[in-house]
C-alpha cells in the first residue's frame, strides 16, 4: 500500500474515531437547506427559483466549517512536521488528506444535497443535475479550501481569515454548480455548466496540493 | 556526511546564532548544549530543512539540503518536541503511520516486536491518549528501532522518560553511532552517551 493510501486510511480511521466532527457540517448543511423554506413559506415557484442557489451556498458554508480542523490537529501534534520531512512530494501526501477530507465532509453533501432539494419542490431530473453538480463541485471546494488552511495554519483567528481568503475562490463554483441546476429548470440544458464545473476541478487538483505543500512549509517555520 | 556552512538564524529579531561551521561525519555525534532558548530547537529544525536559514546553508553527502528535499528525507529522522503520534490511534498503528511517512514500512508484526523492546508490552493496541507521557514518547522512539536512516535529528529525546527507558535509549544511540550513523541531539539531563566521537556544540554562550 502506498504512502497516499495509508494517508487517506489514517485520516478516514481517525475521522470515524472522531464522530461529532463528522456529523458538524453535514447537520450544518441540512439545517441551514431546510430553514428557507419554513422562512419563505411555502410557495413552490419561489422555492424553485431559490433552491439551487440555497443548496449551494448551504455547501460552500458547511464545507467551509471543516477547513479549520483538516490541517490543525495535525499541526498540533506534530505528524504535520513528520509528513514535511517524508521522502514523498509532500503535495501527494496532501492529497491524500485533501481526499480524505473530501469522504468524510463532501461525499455526505453530495449524498444529502437531493434529498433535501426535494423540500423545494425541484423536479427529479433537477435532483438528478444537482447531484451531478454537487460531486463535480465539492471537490474544488476541497482542494482550493486547502490551500486557505495550510496559509492560516497557527494563526489567531484563522476561522475567519479562512473565510475571508477562500469564499472569494469559491465564487466560479458557485457559479457554475448553481447555474447548472437553474439552466435545466429553464430548459437551457445543463452540459456547458457542468463542463465547466469540472474544468475548475481540474485545475484545483492539478495546482491545489502544490500550493497547499508550499504554504505549509511556510506555515511551519 | 552532514555539513553546516555559514548558518545564521533569526527568530524574530533577535539572532540565535551566526556564521556557524560544522562537520558531521558518519560514526560521530554532536551533542548541543545550550540554556533555554540559546536556539537549539531552531538549529536543529534548520538542520532538517523546516527551518528557513537567513543566511548559510547546510549540505548532506555535498549537496544543499534545499535542493535533495525529499532524497534527504529519506536519510534522515528527526524526532521534536512533539512526539508526532496520533491519540485517537493505537501504538501500533502509529509506529506503522510513522513508518510509512518514514520511508520504512513495517508488517504489523513487526511493529508489535519494535514496541515490546523500547517497553510497551501490553500497551501495543491501546489508544495513544490513554497512555502516559513518557509512554506515549516511547511509541515516538519506537520509530528509532525500526528505522534504518544513517541521520538522527533528535530533539530532547530523554525528556519524560524513567531511567530504564532512558538506559534503553542510550544503548540504542550508541549502537546507532558504532554501526555508522549520525547524530544530533539536544538534552538537558546529563547523560552519558557513547565512547566513539562525540563532538560537542555550545550555544548562546557568554564568558
Amino acid at each position: 500500500m502506498g504512502v497516499f493510501a495509508w494517508i487517506v486510511k489514517r485520516d478516514l480511521m481517525l475521522a470515524l474515531r472522531h464522530r461529532a466532527d463528522l456529523f458538524t457540517a453535514l447537520f450544518f448543511f441540512i439545517i441551514v437547506v431546510s430553514l428557507f423554506p419554513l422562512g419563505i413559506g411555502p410557495e413552490a415557484d419561489t422555492l424553485r427559483l431559490i433552491a439551487p442557489g440555497v443548496v449551494w451556498v448551504a455547501a460552500l458554508l458547511a464545507s467551509m466549517l471543516a477547513l479549520e480542523r483538516l490541517f490543525a490537529v495535525d499541526h498540533a501534534d506534530g505528524t504535520l512536521e513528520q509528513m514535511l520531512l517524508a521522502p514523498q512530494p509532500v503535495a501527494l501526501l496532501v492529497l491524500g488528506k485533501i481526499v480524505a477530507h473530501w469522504l468524510v465532509t463532501g461525499l455526505p453533501l453530495v449524498v444529502v444535497g437531493p434529498v433535501l432539494g426535494l423540500q423545494y419542490d425541484l423536479s427529479a431530473d433537477a435532483l438528478g443535475v444537482l447531484l451531478i453538480s454537487l460531486l463535480l463541485g465539492t471537490p474544488a471546494l476541497s482542494l482550493i479550501g486547502a490551500i486557505g488552511a495550510a496559509l492560516t495554519l497557527g494563526l489567531r483567528g484563522g476561522g475567519v481569515l479562512v473565510s475571508l481568503l477562500v469564499l472569494p475562490l469559491y465564487i466560479p463554483v458557485l457559479i457554475f454548480g448553481a447555474g447548472a441546476v437553474e439552466a435545466h429548470i429553464a430548459g437551457l440544458g445543463s452540459d456547458s455548466h457542468l463542463y465547466l464545473l469540472g474544468a475548475i476541478g481540474m485545475v484545483a487538483l492539478l495546482l491545489a496540493p502544490l500550493a497547499t505543500a508550499a504554504a505549509l512549509r511556510v506555515s511551519v517555520e | 556526511m552532514l555539513q553546516v556552512h555559514q548558518l545564521s538564524c533569526m527568530r524574530g529579531d533577535r539572532r540565535l546564532f551566526a556564521d556557524l561551521d560544522l562537520t558531521l561525519a558518519p560514526g560521530e555525534l554532536l551533542y548541543v548544549h545550550g540554556h533555554n532558548g540559546s536556539g537549539k530547537t531552531t538549529l536543529l529544525r534548520a538542520l532538517c530543512g523546516l527551518v528557513r536559514a537567513e543566511d548559510g546553508y547546510v549540505s548532506w553527502h555535498g549537496q544543499d539540503i534545499a535542493e535533495l528535499r525529499e532524497d534527504y528525507a529519506r536519510d534522515l529522522l528527526y524526532l521534536g518536541h512533539k512526539n508526532g503520534i496520533k491519540g485517537d490511534l493505537t501504538a501500533v498503528e502509529n509506529l506503522r503511520v510513522c513508518g510509512v511517512l518514514d520511508g520504512f514500512p513495517l508488517t504489523e508484526r513487526a511493529a508489535w516486536d519494535a514496541l515490546g523492546r523500547i517497553g510497551l508490552d501490553g500497551h501495543e493496541d491501546l489508544e495513544a491518549k490513554v497512555l502516559s507521557q513518557g509512554q506515549q514518547r516511547r511509541v515516538a522512539l519506537a520509530r528509532l528501532l525500526v528505522n534504518r536512516a544513517p541521520l538522527w535529528i533528535l530533539d530532547e529525546p530523554f525528556v519524560a522518560l524513567d531511567v530504564a527507558a532512558v538506559a534503553l535509549l542510550q544503548q540504542v544511540i550508541r549502537d546507532h553511532v558504532a554501526g555508522g550513523g549520525l547524530v544530533v541531539l539536544t538534552t538537558h539531563q546529563a547523560v552519558e552517551l557513547t565512547e566513539g566521537t562525540v563532538k560537542q556544540l555550545k550555544l548562546g554562550w557568554r564568558d
